[in-house]
């Protein structure tokens, strides 16, 4: 039951750490939007999502033995959330390649999709509860 | 949760406007001083940004890598009476460029208040995460 509720949740957890780490490399390159030479970047949202929901259901459920202090817990982490360069729409002569408005327009719609994330995450609780309750 | 680490990418990027604000208080108000404590005339500041990393899961904030003298030209006025005057007549006024001065206060100000929205939108979503499930 237990991995099976897991399973139900696991959809929005993983979006949602996806879409809290992409807020930070945002806010990241609008604070960096007048430092010469910075190259902006972004994460690949659905590569990410796609990549991270493969390895949660891969491990779903099942705990890694850590016997020794120096061993791993096996906690699946976002994976292959490679950051990658964007590509500059207009050229900058201080190197820099942040488009202030893009990045302003992005990190306004992640915030809302994390919004949204968090509210279907909330209503699924929510169903459980009532179920659980009855 | 990277969300609380925008608060630092934020804050460094504002304290790094706020001394650049300073920068161009300082220079607009010296715009006029032909003499200063070393009786040589005021030289303009301008600081140098430079993007540095802030906390782990790359996110970058900005710091302030040095406040460097104005590489331009001493503006040199013709006048006679003033005491600071040379054998000619010249007096050689501060460099500063007070249009250039007013672009870069604008620049600051706006990229400033662009940090400021960035921290009350995070804001709102942390305080929309902690209600999760309720």
């Amino acid at each position: 039951m237990l991995d099976r509720l897991d399973e139900t949740l696991n959809f929005h957890v993983q979006a949602l750490r996806l879409r809290d780490q992409r807020q930070q490399v945002l806010a990241s390159n609008i604070a960096n939007a007048d430092t010469p030479n910075y190259q902006a970047r972004d994460l690949d949202f659905r590569a990410s999502l796609q990549s991270a929901l493969k390895g949660a259901t891969a491990s779903a459920g099942v705990k890694l033995a850590a016997p020794g202090p120096g061993h791993l817990n096996g906690t699946p982490g976002v994976a292959g959330a490679g950051l990658l360069y964007r590509t500059p729409s207009q050229g900058n002569v201080d190197g820099n390649t942040v488009d202030i408005d893009a990045e302003r327009a992005a990190f306004s719609d992640n915030a809302i999709h994390y919004e949204f994330n968090l509210t279907r995450l909330n209503r699924q609780i929510q169903g459980l509860l009532a179920v659980i309750k009855g | 949760m990277s969300l609380f680490n925008i608060f630092n990418v934020a804050g460094s990027a504002m304290h790094a406007q706020s001394q650049r604000l300073n920068t161009v208080a300082s220079n607009l108000a010296n715009a006029d001083s032909a003499t200063s404590a070393n009786g040589t005339p005021y030289k303009a500041k301008q600081v140098v940004f430079a993007a540095t990393p802030v906390g782990e899961n790359g996110a970058t904030g900005v710091q302030v890598a040095g406040v460097i003298d104005d590489p331009s030209p001493m503006k040199t006025v013709y006048d006679p009476k003033n005491p600071l005057a040379d054998a000619k007549g010249y007096v050689t006024m501060p460099n500063v460029n007070v249009v250039e001065e007013m672009v870069n206060m604008i620049s600051a100000s706006r990229s400033y208040q662009s940090n400021v929205e960035m921290m009350n939108t995070t804001k709102t979503l942390l305080l929309k995460t902690l209600n999760i499930g309720q």
